[in-house]
C-alpha cells in the first residue's frame, strides 16, 4: 500500500551533527539516508519527529527554507522524547513527518517592512528560520532589529552565529540580554519585556514575538504600551498534538487547531479564541 | 423501492454474506446490543440502538498505523496497510448514519485518512428507520428524521416485511447483486409507516431541544456561561459520553514494543481526560470544567463554525443513557446560553 500517501505514516531521518547550544538545548541536522533534505517548508512550520517505541512530538523547524541541505531543530530537554533525542549521537536515526502548520506571512506582509523580532530562551529557535530567511532575501525587508534574551549566557541559543553572523549584516541590529549579571558579560542585563520597553521601538514595524507564555504576554503589553496595534505583533502558540493536520483533537482551541490553523498568530487573532492556550 | 418478507431475512443476510462480511447489531447475554459479523443463524436484534456506534468499524478503538524495526541506529518504516475487503454494515440507525457526514468532514478533508478512507470506499451501510424511538432520542433537534435514514441502502421493517431504496451507486450495486431474492414494489407501502414513526416522533420528551443558542461565532457569547461551572461539578471526566459518541472522534497515536519492533497504533481518546492536553511546559485545560466545556462547545460551536453550521451530534441519546452522573448533551443545551426556560 505503499502507493497512497499518509501523513500519519513518517519517513526515516538521520542526525548528521548534533550542536551542544546551551545546557539544555541541543541543535540536531536531520536528512534522509540519502542525504537529502526530508522536505520543503516555509519559515515557522513545524514537523513530527519521533523515535520508534519513545514517542512521537512537533518541533518547529528552526533552519531556513533557503537552507536546500537540510533541516535543524532546536530542541530542549524537557520530556520522554526530547530526553531520548538530548542522548543520540550522529548516524542515529529517526522518523519525520510534514511540514505542518502555516507560516509567518514573510512573501506578503512582511515584504517592505521593518522587522522587530523578540525571542526569550529557546523562543528563538522558530524565529531563526524567519530571521535567516529574510537575511538571504535582505533587499525585500527593511531595516531588522532582534531582541534576544535568556537566563545567563550560557543559555543562549545560536550564540556563535548570532555574534558572527547577524550581527555584521547592515541594517540588523541585535540587541542580547539575560536575566541577571555575570562577570563574562558587559551586555545589558533584565527581562526581555523591560528591555523592549527601554529600546523604546517606532512603531514603523511588523513585530513578531517567541518565547515562554509569561514573556510573550508582557512583551505584547510593552508593545502597545510603545503604541504598536495587535495587528502589527505575531506570535506562535504551542498545544500537545498527535496528528498535525487537525483531526486528533489535541491542539483544539476554539474553531482553531494550533497544528494547521497555527502556530504562527497575529495577536489580534488570538483575541477571537477562548483563552485557553 | 423493494422489499423481502421478514420469514426470509436470514436468506438475505446469507446472499449478501456471500461477496462480503456482514455486520449487524445483535443481542448480548446482559440485554445490551453491540455489531457483530453475521454467521449463519445469527439473528438480528430488536434492541432500539446498540451500545456503541458503528463508528466503530471504521474507525476501529484501536487500529495499527504502521510497524517499526529498529536495528542499532537503524530505523525500518513498514507500511503494514492492507486492501480492506468489501462489507456492509446493516440495521443503522438513522442518527448513526448521519453521523458518518460528520466524521466524513474531519477523516476525508485533505489530508485524507487513509485509514478511514479505504473502509468508507469499501463499507456499505444499510439504515433502518426506527419504528419504536426512546425516550432518550433526540436525532430531530439536529434535523435527522428517523423515518428518512440515510446511508448506501435504507430500509423500513413493518410486520411481515423489510424494504429496501437505494441512495448511492454503491447501494444500487449491492441491491443489483441480490438478484431475484428481492422483489419490487412501490414507495406507497411504507408510507403508512413513514407516518407512524413521525407520530412517535413528535410525542418524544426530548424533540424540542433547541439548538438556536448554538452554531458557529458563538464563542465569545457562551465560553464563560456561569452555567459551566453547575453543568460540570459532579463529571467524574471518565470518558463513557465521548466513547458511546458516534462523532467524537479524538484519537491518540501510541507506540507498542513487541520485543521484536514496534507498533505504532492510534485508540480512542477523550477531551475529557486530564492526560489529553497534558504537555511537558504544562497542561491549558487544568480543570474537569475546562474539559467538560472544551466536549460541549465543539460539538455546539467549534465543529459548526469550521462545518457549514453542521452540528457535531446526531441525538442519538446514548451519552444520556450512559452518563453515570446523568449529566449529558442535552442538560448542556437547556442551560447554557439563554435556553434555561425548557
Amino acid at each position: 500500500m505503499n502507493n497512497i500517501n499518509d501523513t500519519l505514516i513518517p519517513t526515516v531521518g538521520v542526525i548528521t551533527d548534533v550542536r551542544i547550544d546551551t545546557p539544555d538545548i541541543k541543535t540536531f541536522r536531520v536528512v534522509t539516508p540519502d542525504g537529502k533534505k526530508a522536505f520543503d517548508h516555509r519559515p515557522g512550520q513545524c514537523a513530527m519527529l519521533s523515535i520508534p517505541g519513545v514517542g512521537e512530538a512537533m518541533f518547529s523547524i528552526t533552519s531556513s527554507p533557503t537552507n536546500t541541505e537540510y533541516m535543524e531543530f532546536s530542541i530542549k530537554k524537557c520530556g520522554c522524547v526530547t530526553e531520548w533525542l538530548h542522548q543520540a549521537e550522529v548516524g542515529q536515526q529517526i522518523t519525520i513527518r510534514g511540514p505542518y502548520g502555516n507560516p509567518f506571512p514573510v512573501d506578503d506582509v512582511f515584504a517592505g517592512k521593518n522587522l522587530l523580532f523578540i525571542a526569550g530562551g529557546v523562543g528563538l529557535a522558530p524565529l531563526r528560520s524567519v530571521i535567516n530567511y529574510c537575511r538571504h532575501y535582505r533587499d525585500r525587508y527593511g531595516d531588522i532589529d532582534i531582541v534576544y534574551g535568556s537566563r545567563s549566557k550560557a543559555d543562549l541559543l545560536d550564540y556563535q552565529e548570532i555574534i558572527e553572523e547577524w550581527s555584521n549584516d547592515a541594517g540588523v541590529n541585535v540587541h542580547l540580554t539575560i536575566d541577571n549579571a555575570q562577570p563574562e558579560w558587559d551586555g545589558h542585563v533584565g527581562f526581555v519585556p523591560n528591555y523592549v520597553k527601554e529600546l523604546g521601538f517606532d512603531t514603523n514595524k511588523t513585530a513578531v514575538l517567541c518565547g515562554p507564555p509569561i514573556m510573550i504576554k508582557f512583551t505584547l503589553e510593552g508593545l502597545i504600551a510603545l503604541g504598536f496595534d495587535k495587528t502589527q505583533v505575531y506570535t506562535t502558540l504551542e498545544l500537545r498534538m498527535k496528528c498535525g493536520v487537525g483531526k486528533c483533537g489535541r491542539c483544539n482551541v476554539g474553531a482553531k487547531y494550533v497544528c494547521k490553523d497555527g502556530p504562527v498568530f497575529r495577536c489580534d487573532e488570538l483575541e477571537e479564541l477562548p483563552s485557553e492556550y | 423501492m423493494r422489499k423481502i418478507s421478514l420469514d426470509k431475512l436470514q436468506s438475505l443476510f446469507a446472499k449478501i454474506a456471500e461477496n462480503a462480511k456482514l455486520y449487524m447489531p445483535v443481542d448480548n447475554a446482559d440485554g445490551s446490543a453491540s455489531y457483530g459479523e453475521w454467521s449463519e443463524g445469527t439473528a438480528w436484534s430488536d434492541a432500539l440502538n446498540t451500545a456503541k456506534s458503528p463508528k466503530d468499524l471504521f474507525f476501529p478503538q484501536t487500529e495499527d498505523l504502521m510497524r517499526f524495526k529498529t536495528e542499532g541506529k537503524n530505523i525500518e518504516c513498514i507500511d503494514i496497510r492492507s486492501e480492506v475487503e468489501d462489507f456492509v454494515v446493516f440495521g443503522v440507525r438513522a442518527c448513526d448514519a448521519k453521523s458518518f457526514d460528520i466524521l466524513d468532514r474531519v477523516f476525508l478533508s485533505e489530508p485524507r485518512d487513509s485509514f478511514y478512507a479505504m473502509k468508507r470506499e469499501k463499507g456499505v451501510i444499510i439504515s433502518v428507520a426506527c419504528t419504536r424511538p426512546a425516550e432518550t432520542c433526540f436525532c430531530s433537534a439536529f434535523g435527522i428524521n428517523a423515518a428518512e435514514p440515510t446511508g448506501d441502502v435504507s430500509a423500513w421493517k413493518t410486520a411481515d416485511a423489510l424494504y429496501l431504496q437505494a441512495n448511492t451507486e454503491k447501494g444500487s450495486k449491492l441491491l443489483d447483486s441480490l438478484g431475484d431474492i428481492l422483489e419490487d414494489t412501490s414507495d406507497a407501502e411504507v408510507a403508512a409507516q413513514k407516518e407512524n414513526i413521525a407520530k412517535i416522533m413528535d410525542k418524544l420528551p426530548l424533540k424540542d431541544v433547541s439548538t438556536d443558542a448554538f452554531g458557529g461565532g458563538k464563542t465569545k457569547e457562551l465560553f464563560d456561561d456561569p452555567a459551566w461551572d453547575e453543568l460540570s461539578s459532579a463529571c467524574l471526566g471518565c470518558g463513557t459520553c465521548t466513547f458511546v459518541c458516534p462523532t467524537c472522534q479524538c484519537y491518540d497515536i501510541k507506540d507498542f514494543n513487541t520485543g521484536n519492533g514496534v507498533i505504532r497504533y492510534r485508540c480512542w481518546d477523550s477531551c475529557m481526560y486530564s492526560e489529553f492536553t497534558r504537555m511537558a511546559h504544562g497542561n491549558n485545560r487544568l480543570t474537569q470544567k475546562e474539559r467538560f466545556r472544551q466536549r460541549f462547545m465543539h460539538k455546539l460551536v467549534y465543529y459548526p463554525e469550521n462545518n457549514d453550521g453542521l452540528f457535531s451530534c446526531v441525538g442519538c441519546g446514548r451519552c444520556v443513557a450512559k452518563c453515570p452522573i446523568s449529566m449529558n448533551i442535552v442538560k448542556v443545551m437547556k442551560k447554557i446560553g439563554g435556553n434555561k426556560g425548557e
